[in-house]
C-alpha cells in the first residue's frame, strides 16, 4: 500500500549528502511506505534534508521495520549513555 | 506496419495553465489511434513508469505521463522529487485533475488521435485514475490497486487523502480494476465495497482479483512483482483498451 502517512520534524544538524559534501540539515521527514531501493515491500524511510537548497539536498535512509526499531533503541541508548547535562 | 516508436520528454499545459514536464511515447506511423494517460505512482516519474509509457506505445497508443511533482521539484531526480512532494503534503486532488486533463488534451491534439483517451494509474495513481475519470472526459479508466477509493484513511494522516465514495456517482468512464487479494490497501473488503457501489450506480466496470498477489504486483523492479498477476493484468488492460479506445 501507499500509506500516505508522513511525519515531519524540524532538525538541527548536518548530513553528508550528494557529491560527498556536508550540508546543514533543517528538516526530517519520516514515513513508512514503499522504498525506492531496499528489497522490502515497505520500509521506514527517513529523509534528512535542507529544502532551501533544493530537492537534491537530501540524505535518504530506508530501513526494515525491525531495523528502524533497533535504530530508535540505539539512539536512545547512545543519548542515555552521555551525561544528562550534555544532551539537553 | 512499422514497430518503430518515438519517446521523449516534453511539456504540456497542466492545472491552472502551468507548464509541466511529461513523458510522451508514440508509434512512429501515422495511423489514427487512441491515447493513454499514465499516472505515476507515489515514488514518482521514474524509469519504471516511463517503461510503462513506452509499452503502451508499443501496443499502438499515443501515451503520456505527466510529471506530477514538476512544480515542487523541476529537474530533480525522481526519488528526490517524490520526497519533496511528500514533505509538502502530496499532490492536491484538484491539481491532479487539471494535470490529467491537460495530458488528455495534449493527446487529443495529436494529429494521430482518434479522440479517445484512457487513463491508468498504479498505487496512489490508481485512486487518482478513478478521481480523474469522475471529473474529466475520458473513455476508459484503469485502477491498479489504488488505496482509498473506498475505505477510510486512518486518523492522523498528514497527507489529507480522502476516499472517493461521494464522487463515484460521477464516474464518466468504464472502469477496469486490478487488485491483489493479499493487499490490505485496498483490502478485498474495500474492493467489494467499490464493486457494490458501482453496481448500485449502474457504472460499467470489470474487476480482476488475484490470489497470491499483494500490492504493486505490476512493479517489475520491486519484490512485490507477481508474474502471473502482472501477465494476466496486462492482457486485461490490452483487451479493455482495444474495446474502449480502438477505432
Amino acid at each position: 500500500m501507499c500509506t500516505y502517512a508522513t511525519i515531519k520534524t524540524e532538525l538541527e544538524g548536518s548530513a553528508k549528502g550528494p557529491e560527498s559534501k556536508w550540508f546543514h540539515v533543517t528538516d526530517g521527514t519520516v514515513y513508512f511506505d514503499h522504498p525506492v531501493h531496499a528489497m522490502a515491500e515497505h520500509t521506514l524511510n527517513i529523509d534528512f534534508a535542507d529544502p532551501s537548497r533544493g530537492p537534491g539536498a537530501r540524505v535518504a535512509v530506508e530501513l526494515t521495520a525491525a531495523s528502524a526499531r533497533d535504530l530508535v533503541a540505539a539512539i536512545e541508548a547512545a543519548l542515555a549513555s552521555a551525561p544528562a547535562e550534555m544532551t539537553v | 506496419m512499422s514497430d518503430a516508436l518515438c519517446a521523449e520528454t516534453t511539456r504540456i499545459t497542466g492545472h491552472d495553465d502551468h507548464e509541466i514536464e511529461a513523458y510522451l511515447a508514440r508509434p512512429s506511423d501515422n495511423g489514427q489511434r487512441g491515447g493513454v494517460v499514465v499516472i505515476h505512482h507515489m515514488p514518482g516519474f521514474d524509469r519504471a513508469t516511463k517503461e510503462i509509457v513506452r509499452r503502451f506505445a508499443e501496443l499502438g497508443y499515443d501515451a503520456i505521463c505527466p510529471n506530477l511533482y514538476w512544480r515542487e521539484a523541476p529537474n530533480a531526480a525522481p526519488d528526490d522529487a517524490a520526497a519533496t512532494a511528500r514533505a509538502q503534503g502530496g499532490v492536491p486532488d484538484e491539481r491532479l485533475i487539471g494535470d490529467v486533463g491537460g495530458a488528455a488534451g495534449a493527446l487529443r491534439a495529436l494529429p494521430t488521435s482518434n479522440d479517445k483517451v484512457g487513463v491508468i494509474g498504479y498505487c496512489s495513481g490508481g485512486r487518482q485514475s478513478v478521481l480523474a475519470a469522475c471529473h474529466i472526459n475520458l473513455d476508459a479508466a484503469v485502477d491498479c490497486y489504488g488505496a482509498f477509493v473506498t475505505g477510510t484513511p486512518p486518523d492522523g494522516f498528514p497527507l489529507r487523502v480522502t476516499n472517493l465514495v461521494d464522487q463515484l456517482p460521477n464516474l464518466r468512464a468504464p472502469l477496469l480494476g486490478l487488485f491483489g487479494n493479499e493487499d490490505q490497501y485496498p483490502s478485498p473488503a474495500q474492493v467489494d465495497e467499490l464493486d457494490e457501489i458501482l453496481n448500485r450506480e449502474d457504472k460499467p466496470h470489470e474487476f480482476h482479483r488475484y490470489d497470491g498477489a499483494g500490492h504493486a504486483f505490476f512493479a517489475v523492479d520491486r519484490p512485490s512483482y507477481n508474474v502471473a498477476a502482472a501477465n494476466d493484468g496486462w492482457e486485461r488492460i490490452e483487451t479493455f483498451y482495444q474495446t474502449h479506445l480502438g477505432g
